[in-house]
């Protein structure tokens, strides 16, 4: 984020001088002899294709090893089709649940002032610190045979534990934490005063938020959502805890993928992993366009 | 509209943003607040806004009860210091704001909407800014288009909060004569907050001034500028010379050394002095109420200050005019053309 004096976006000629004014002054900043800049970058370059790209590439090799016929029949069986469509069915479950959750919490926060604010800031991020397992286990404790609401839930024939509505409460508790974290600070640097020209200028609540409070965070919705749907499509100890792994009924896809790694079926499973790898490079992606947006997004109305 | 405050209080913890505030605006008034930060005076405006709420008091339009309504329903006009344009809407839209978020029932056809929004454009001087964004804009630009967007929705009353703190010193001075004119064409009872009192005393009919709070004088530019109420607004007000001062028995001294200065009906007790930088008339020694040396002298156009060191102790500013030009080392004596002199330490 860079203070930007309203007149250089006028003249774009003067920026772009300015810009190449930076990268000089940059070039004459860097004091490191020759060799030490190879080796730091040859060492950055080798750490990040052992670690991150060679497991992508094997992913996909892997994937692909008995010819792309088989990689299709792997990914068209039907127990593979279900656990697709139950991740998609949980993700869109638990992202809507936390875009609502993070809006309301981010707003109350950012735009109000009540005691237990710093509360509530560090119970949002209690997600993060908990291991998915333990944060599975909470809802096995809750609503399981033996847990406080089991007793009830059986009389009432209810079934939440190795069903969907327990594998989304599970995946909607661990990316509880997204949409909020990425919308705190950017409503916090927005401050209200757009909202209360809006409403000194005759816009009810309603028109106020979707007028003003939503065109100047949607670049941070969208991220937050992105960052929330990628996790809850790869969530694997919560989910794996409360499923129950019923095969072609509960099973997710990174449940699929080990159940199906266990049992040396390793094409099928790498092709099920190869999707999850494919969601990872999209969302990568998308990700590098929204940062961007989000950064054009600060300069506006600096002064 | 006349708006009537009356014994406002607001805190804000331990702190008294108001403090007791009476006040009456005048239909068609443009009012200054003047004060220094933290003196309250955004908070008064906010108040009288909505954007704010008292602990207590009361706040009347002409007579009806203002804290009855929300900021919404108020309809005042409200210009932000840092302009609070809505970022991702053009010129255009910002001011068509107002009116498009009006209930259907009472909402003008686009028509009507477009062409309003060209006559406010061209009021504040900027229609060929229209399609530009708010971050295309320079500051003066953009506060203009901030009261053009206030203006939109014909606010019963406009309210102005430090309209032009965050512009240049020429930029300024431009849009001051241009509010002014502006408030003679419209005619709507105004209020603006500002610290700067040359800026109080150039636009407004009437300044209030105010402290901690509290608001100490209210008048026309003339009054708080030649009369004074109390010492905070003479010396906030004007450049001062602030000398501590001591009155007994019908003798004001200052240190030990009483002056030639008339002590009729002040109460006794530790006092202030003030006299305004350019009352300070320079003669020969022993020929004022005051003698001193000169320290050193600069000169400002018309004017040469000086820095004398006064036999009392206290160094003080002076503006004289160049007709008589003053040295280092030279000893002089002041004589106070006008003075005040308030009880109090």
């Amino acid at each position: 984020m860079t203070m930007q004096i309203a007149d250089s976006v006028q003249f774009p000629a003067s920026d772009a001088k300015s810009r190449v004014h930076a990268a000089a002054a940059r070039d004459t900043l860097r004091t490191e002899p020759r060799a030490v800049r190879i080796a730091i970058i040859t060492l950055a370059i080798l750490f990040l294709s052992v670690f991150v790209v060679l497991p992508l590439v094997v992913v996909f090799a892997q994937a692909f090893s008995k010819g792309i016929l088989a990689y299709l029949t792997a990914l068209t069986d039907p127990e593979a089709l279900s656990a697709i469509k139950l991740t998609l069915v949980v993700a869109a479950i638990s992202v809507s649940l936390n875009l609502v959750f993070g809006l309301v919490a981010s707003w109350a926060i950012a735009k109000f002032e009540f005691t237990g604010k710093t509360f509530l800031i560090t119970l949002i991020d209690l997600p993060f610190s908990v291991s998915p397992v333990i944060s599975g286990l909470v809802f096995v404790l809750l609503f399981g045979a033996q847990g406080y609401f089991g007793g009830w839930l059986r009389d009432h024939d209810i079934q939440i534990l190795f069903a969907v509505p327990g594998i989304a409460l599970a995946t909607t508790f661990v990316t509880f934490p997204f949409v909020a974290r990425a919308l705190i600070p950017l409503m916090q640097e927005q401050g209200t005063q757009e909202e209360e020209a809006a409403i000194s200028l005759g816009a009810s609540g309603l028109q106020t938020f979707f007028r003003v409070t939503l065109p100047n965070i949607k670049w941070g919705v969208l991220y937050g959502v992105l960052l929330c749907n990628a996790r809850a499509m790869g969530e694997f100890g919560a989910v794996s805890v409360v499923s129950g792994h019923i095969r072609g009924e509960t099973n997710t896809m990174p449940l699929l993928v080990e159940i199906l790694y266990n049992e040396y079926q390793f094409v099928a499973a790498f092709a099920i992993a190869s999707l999850l790898a494919m969601l990872a490079l999209i969302t990568l992606i998308a990700k590098t366009i929204l940062e961007r947006h989000l950064d054009e997004g600060h300069d506006v109305n600096d002064h | 509209m006349t708006i009537e405050v009356k014994n406002l209080v607001k805190r804000f913890g331990s702190f008294a943003a108001l403090d007791g505030v009476d006040l009456k605006v005048n239909d068609g008034e443009l009012l200054a607040l003047l004060g220094p930060s933290g003196s309250g005076k955004t908070t008064l405006l906010r108040i009288i806004a909505g954007l704010d709420w008292p602990d207590s008091g009361e706040v009347a339009f002409n007579g009806e009860d203002a804290l009855a309504q929300g900021a919404r329903e108020r309809h005042v006009g409200f210009v932000f210091q840092h302009y609070a344009l809505f970022r991702h809407m053009s010129v255009f839209e910002n001011v068509a704001f107002g009116l498009r978020v009006q209930p259907r029932a009472v909402r003008k056809d686009e028509a009507t909407i477009r062409a309003r929004v060209k006559e406010l454009l061209d009021l504040v001087q900027l229609d060929w800014l229209a399609d530009r964004y708010p971050s295309q804009l320079s500051g003066g630009q953009r506060q203009r288009i901030a009261l053009a967007r206030a203006l939109a929705i014909e606010p019963r009353i406009l309210l102005l909060d430090e309209p032009f703190g965050a512009l240049d010193a020429k930029v300024r001075k431009e849009l001051r004569k241009w509010l002014r004119s502006l408030h003679h064409e419209i005619n709507v009872t105004s209020i603006f907050v500002t610290h700067d009192q040359e800026e109080a005393l150039e636009v407004a009919n009437r300044v209030v001034v105010m402290d901690k709070g509290r608001i100490e004088q209210i008048g026309s530019p003339d009054d708080v500028y030649e009369t004074p109420a109390t010492a905070f607004v003479h010396g906030f007000i004007g450049e001062s010379i602030e000398l501590p001062v001591q009155v007994e028995g019908g003798v004001i001294r200052l240190g030990d050394r009483p002056l030639r200065l008339a002590a009729d009906g002040l109460a006794p007790g530790a006092s202030k002095l003030f006299v305004r930088r350019h009352d300070m008339l320079v003669g020969p020694p022993g020929s004022g109420a005051f003698e001193g040396a000169v320290q050193h002298v600069r000169n400002f156009g018309p004017v040469q200050r000086a820095e004398v060191a006064l036999s009392g102790g206290e160094t003080i500013e002076i503006d004289a005019p160049r007709d008589r030009e003053l040295r280092a080392g030279d000893t002089i004596g002041l004589e106070p053309r006008r003075y005040r002199i308030f009880a109090g330490a």
